[in-house]
């Protein structure tokens, strides 16, 4: 047996009585790695002193030079996902998931060796290119596994993957940091080598689940089917298998994408600036430790709010639970300012608990919705043409806050209240989801093919 | 269809514990250390 024939889909396929929830490890074992990404802002001042050491000398890399690795990478994450999706669901996950333990393993080590070298080009090409292919195909493959395995409980089944990308930043930032001071010598910052090192342990962790991960068989179903728990959803998955070409062309595509992209845009504008906003908003008041506490709690909020939100769509329906993120989204949004001017530090903080709580569910309840709209046969395609929505605003939301924020200061504005029509507009941005997801109708009859009997594993 | 490529241990309750263990463990271990340093940082 060659190690192509042990990673075909047909190799995979669950036996009967098959426990379903080994699968849930399998999914986070990648999104836990690749959830790293999050983390790479650790980085950022060591590989801006591989030369100089101590402190930053003449040759060194600047930190808007570093900034483009991660750039690069979400760049490629999103290109890969939409890319790679339906190649996904034509190979099984195994397959996907072990290239993306390569390209995202080996990605660090090719950074590695261009730290060493100190040759930006070969960390570029490493962690951007490479290791964001390793992103992209990590991080839709095991969602579009779980979705097959739960039909029952889809949010919660995704959610807890999805979680996983939350967590991996929490794992990754001092996993890198003990490293760096292990590998720190008078002559290095240990970067490097911590690279290489963190290369080989996520490969080796990510491979866990490759040689874990099962799809269930074409006859399976899932223990019990009494429960509905799929309320208020807007489409009935059974009877719906849309391939990628044709979801892609309906405007209920179109509109979760758009729900996506400013959910994410208000999250993400916030979630970079959190530091900077609540030391200006509160002058005196905040230092800079207890705004990077503020930092982790919203770190924690966002991978939280990934399971819960996401389990809770099974029961009140995804249509309910995104009309809450963005109607209570907008009016949070709305009313930070004033919380701002009243100078409450406490409701402030709630306040930004809750959003970021709705940001990571917005992530992770969307490939539900779609499996709701567009059934089971080719999500993993279809949510990785989703993703380009997350590039999209992961280049809008700080665009926005920063130019916005910039343009009112430079007007003359104190900068504690530079914020106000920043968070007025990414309220506005919200509304606009409101009304996407009013608009998302069930698909016509007509739309894709009915293969619900077929056995689509 | 391979159907028979599981061996018995991958049925049992033991490979089910340690799988949720090796995923549980380091993601409780981020989550504090998170916690303790949030609360470390706030409490400054």
């Amino acid at each position: 047996m060659t190690l192509a024939g042990l990673l075909d889909r047909e190799r995979t396929i669950a036996p009967p009585g098959y426990n379903r929830w080994r699968v849930p490890p399998a999914a986070l074992a990648i999104h836990l790695s690749i959830g790293q990404a999050y983390a790479f802002s650790v980085f950022s001042i060591p590989l801006s002193r591989t030369v100089g050491v101590t402190s930053s000398a003449p040759d060194d890399w600047t930190l808007s030079t570093i900034g483009w690795v991660f750039s690069i990478a979400i760049v490629f994450l999103g290109l890969s996902a939409a890319f790679f999706g339906s190649w996904l669901e034509r190979v099984g996950p195994r397959k996907a998931m072990f290239a993306s333990a390569v390209c995202f393993g080996g990605g660090f080590c090719v950074a590695s060796v261009g730290i060493a070298l100190h040759q930006f080009w070969l960390l570029l090409l490493g962690y951007g290119v490479i290791g964001g292919i390793g992103l992209g195909i990590g991080y839709i493959s095991p969602v579009s596994t779980l979705l097959k395995w739960f039909p029952d409980r889809p949010g919660m089944a995704t959610g807890l993957a999805i979680m996983g990308f939350g967590g991996g930043a929490m794992i990754a930032s001092p996993l890198s940091v003990r490293l760096m001071e292990h590998f720190r010598t008078p002559t290095s910052t240990g970067v490097a080598a911590t690279f290489g090192a963190l290369g080989i342990i996520y490969m080796i962790y990510m491979m866990l689940g490759v040689w874990t991960v099962r799809v269930p068989g074409g006859d399976w179903s899932p223990p019990s089917r009494t429960r509905s728990a799929t309320a208020g959803q807007v489409a009935a998955p059974k009877q719906h298998s849309v391939g990628v070409v044709a979801a892609v062309r309906t405007p209920q595509f179109w509109l979760l994408w758009v729900m996506l992209c400013v959910n994410v845009t208000a999250g993400i504008g916030v979630l970079g600036q959190a530091s900077a906003m609540i030391q200006e908003m509160f002058p005196g008041r905040i230092s800079v430790g207890a705004a990077a506490g503020f930092v982790g709690l919203l770190s924690l909020a966002n991978m939280g709010g990934r399971f819960a939100w996401s389990s809770l769509s099974d029961y009140i329906g995804r249509r309910v639970t995104y009309a809450l993120f963005f109607s209570l989204g907008a009016g949070l949004y709305a009313v930070i300012p004033s919380v701002g001017r009243l100078g409450s530090v406490p409701l402030f903080v709630l306040g930004y608990v809750i959003i970021l709580s709705m940001y990571g569910g917005g992530f992770a309840t969307i490939p539900a919705y779609l499996r709701d709209m567009f059934g089971t046969m080719q999500v993993g395609a279809i949510h990785g043409r989703l993703l380009t929505a997350w590039s999209t605003a992961g280049v809008l939301g700080p665009v926005l806050v920063n130019y916005i924020r910039e343009y009112r200061i430079a007007g003359g504005v104190p900068k504690a209240e530079a914020y106000g029509v920043t968070m007025y507009v990414m309220a506005g941005l919200l509304v606009v989801g409101f009304v996407a997801n009013l608009l998302v109708r069930p698909l016509p009859a007509s739309v894709g093919e009915d293969l619900s009997t077929s056995g689509q594993g | 269809m391979d159907r028979d490529n599981v061996g018995r241990g991958e049925r049992g309750a033991f490979g089910l514990v340690l799988a949720w263990i090796a995923v549980g463990a380091p993601l409780l271990w981020g989550v504090s250390q998170t916690v303790v340093k949030s609360l470390a940082l706030m409490g400054r």
